[in-house]
C-alpha cells in the first residue's frame, strides 16, 4: 500500500529566528518532488522535519497508507529514509556500509547480499565494495549514501542536496540514478537542490521555497 | 660494565631455560593484569560510553574526575585497598589481603579510569553525522549507540591496551596488597624489586627483559590498531 505524506501548517524556529512559516503540502503522488530555493530558505529543515529526523515547533506531519494515518513510530521511520548532504560513512567497507540498514533490520545472508550487490551495481560502486568507505571520493560517498538508503527499499526517499558537494561527472551519475528511480516508479523521491536547472531537469513536481515559506503550489514539469 | 654484561648473559640463559618458578611468576603477572583489565573494561567501557553518548548534569565533572584518576599513584591505591581489606578494615572479613584477588582489585582500580576516560574520549569524538545517519536508516536508540561505539572501536582498544601497559608495569599497589609472597603473589615487577634488593641481578634482568618484551608487544599492537583506525580520507 503506497505511503503518502501530508504536512500542515509547519512552523519551526531556531533561537527565536523563524525558519519555517506555515508550510503545508501534500506529497500524495509518486515521482520526484524537488524543493528548490536559495540558501537559508528552509528547504533542508523542511526535509528533515518531513523525514521525522527533527521535530516541528507546531503543525502536523501525517503519513497516510491505505487511508489510515500512521503513528510516527519506528515502523514508519523504517519505511522512509533521508540521505544527508554530508553522507556519514562508517569506518568499514563500502559493502558493510551499504549493509547497515539491513543489518539493523535483522536481514542477513544471501537475501541481504543480493540486495546489497544490486544497489551497489545500481550506483556504480560494485568494484569498490571491499574498499574502506572513508577512502572513496565525495561523489562516490554520495552515491554510496543513496545505495545505503535504497537497499532498505524505502517507500519515500528524501535526498538533501545530493549533488551540492560533488563534481560535474558525479552530478550527472546521481541525476541518472534519480531519473532511473523515477522511471521505475517504486519510490517517491523528495529532494532539495539550490540548482534551479537541476530542479527543472529532475522534477515531476516542483516546489519553490523562500524565507521559510512554500511560495508556489507545485506545477508539473512541462509548465516550468 | 663486565658485571652488567655478565648479568645480561645469565639473564638470557634463564629466559632460554625458563624454569618453573620463572614461568609461574610470568603467568601470575599476566593472570593478575589480565583479570584487572577484564574488570576495568567491563566497568570502564560502559561508563565511558554513557558519558560519551548521553548528556546529563555533572557529566563534565565526572569526565574531569576520570581524567584526574588516570594518573592515580599506585602506592596510594595500594594503601587504600590495603586499608579496605586489612583485618580491621570494612572488607577484612573477606580475607583477601595478600592474595592474587587483592592484586587484581588494586590493578582494576588503576586501569578503570584509563579505560573509561579514553573510551569516553573516543566515543565523544565520533562525528555526530554518523549518529544521525544511523537514525535516518531506521536504527533504534540502542542500535544508534552501538553504531557510535563500534565507530570508536580503535580508540577504545587503544585505551584498553594503554591500561594493560600500565598495570603490567605497576609495582607499588600490588606489592602493598599482595605482599610479594613467593609462589603465590609474586609477580614480575615485585620480583624485580626484590631481587634487585638482594643483589640477584640476573633474575631481575631476565624479568626486566621479559617485561620490556611484553611492553613492546603491547605497544606494537597499539600502533597497529591505531594505524588501522587511521584511514586516509579524500573528503
Amino acid at each position: 500500500m503506497s505511503l503518502h505524506l501530508t504536512t500542515s501548517n509547519i512552523f519551526k524556529s531556531y533561537n527565536g529566528e523563524s525558519v519555517l512559516k506555515n508550510c503545508s503540502f501534500s506529497f500524495d503522488q509518486g515521482g520526484v518532488y524537488v524543493l528548490t530555493g536559495p540558501n537559508g530558505s528552509g528547504k533542508s529543515t523542511f526535509l528533515r522535519i518531513c523525514s521525522l529526523i527533527e521535530c516541528q515547533d507546531s503543525g502536523q506531519i501525517h503519513y497516510v497508507s491505505g487511508g489510515q494515518v500512521l503513528d510516527n513510530d519506528l515502523a514508519l521511520k523504517r519505511r522512509i529514509t533521508l540521505v544527508l548532504p554530508k553522507v556519514g560513512l562508517f569506518n568499514m567497507s563500502v559493502f558493510r556500509n551499504a549493509a547497515y540498514g539491513l543489518t539493523i533490520r535483522g536481514i542477513k545472508g544471501p537475501v541481504a547480499i543480493r540486495r546489497i550487490d544490486k544497489v551497489l551495481d545500481f550506483v556504480g560502486l560494485s568494484h569498490k565494495k571491499v574498499q574502506n568507505a572513508r577512502t572513496v571520493s565525495s561523489g562516490e560517498a554520495q552515491r554510496l549514501g543513496i545505495a545505503r538508503a535504497l537497499v532498505i527499499e524505502p517507500e519515500i526517499l528524501f535526498l538533501d542536496e545530493p549533488t551540492a558537494s560533488v563534481d560535474q561527472k558525479n552530478t550527472g551519475i546521481i541525476e541518472g540514478i534519480i531519473n532511473t528511480m523515477k522511471q521505475d516508479g517504486k519510490v517517491t523521491v523528495i529532494m532539495t537542490t539550490h540548482d534551479r536547472d537541476q530542479a527543472a531537469r529532475l522534477a515531476d513536481h516542483l516546489l519553490v521555497m523562500k524565507d521559510g515559506e512554500i511560495l508556489s503550489a507545485p506545477f508539473e514539469k512541462e509548465k516550468i | 660494565m663486565s658485571s652488567i654484561l655478565e648479568g645480561f648473559s645469565q639473564a638470557l640463559t634463564l629466559i632460554l631455560h625458563l624454569d618453573a618458578e620463572l614461568l609461574g611468576i610470568i603467568l601470575l603477572s599476566i593472570k593478575v593484569s589480565g583479570g584487572a583489565l577484564l574488570i576495568a573494561t567491563l566497568t570502564g567501557l560502559p561508563l565511558g560510553a554513557l558519558l560519551g553518548l548521553k548528556k546529563f548534569p555533572l557529566g563534565g565533572f565526572f569526565v574531569t574526575i576520570l581524567n584526574t584518576f588516570m594518573g592515580l599513584p599506585p602506592v596510594v591505591v595500594g594503601l587504600f585497598i590495603y586499608l579496605l581489606l586489612s583485618r580491621s578494615g570494612p572488607l577484612g572479613f573477606m580475607s583477601l589481603l595478600y592474595t592474587p584477588v587483592a592484586m587484581i582489585v588494586a590493578q582494576s582500580v588503576l586501569a578503570f579510569p584509563i579505560v573509561a576516560a579514553i573510551s569516553h574520549s573516543a566515543i565523544a569524538g565520533v562525528d555526530p553525522i554518523l549518529r544521525q545517519t544511523a537514525v535516518t536508516l531506521g536504527a533504534t536508540p540502542v542500535q544508534v549507540s552501538l553504531a557510535v561505539i563500534r565507530e570508536a572501536r580503535y580508540g577504545i582498544m587503544s585505551g584498553v591496551m594503554a591500561a594493560f601497559g600500565r598495570v603490567m608495569a605497576e609495582v607499588g599497589a600490588i606489592l602493598i596488597v599482595g605482599g610479594n609472597i613467593a609462589g603465590y603473589t609474586r609477580v614480575m615487577t615485585t620480583t624485580i624489586a626484590l631481587e634487585t634488593d638482594k643483589g640477584n641481578f640476573e633474575l631481575a634482568l631476565a624479568l626486566g627483559i621479559i617485561l620490556l618484551s611484553i611492553s613492546l608487544m603491547i605497544n606494537t599492537a597499539l600502533y597497529m590498531i591505531q594505524r588501522r583506525g587511521m584511514v586516509r580520507t579524500n573528503r
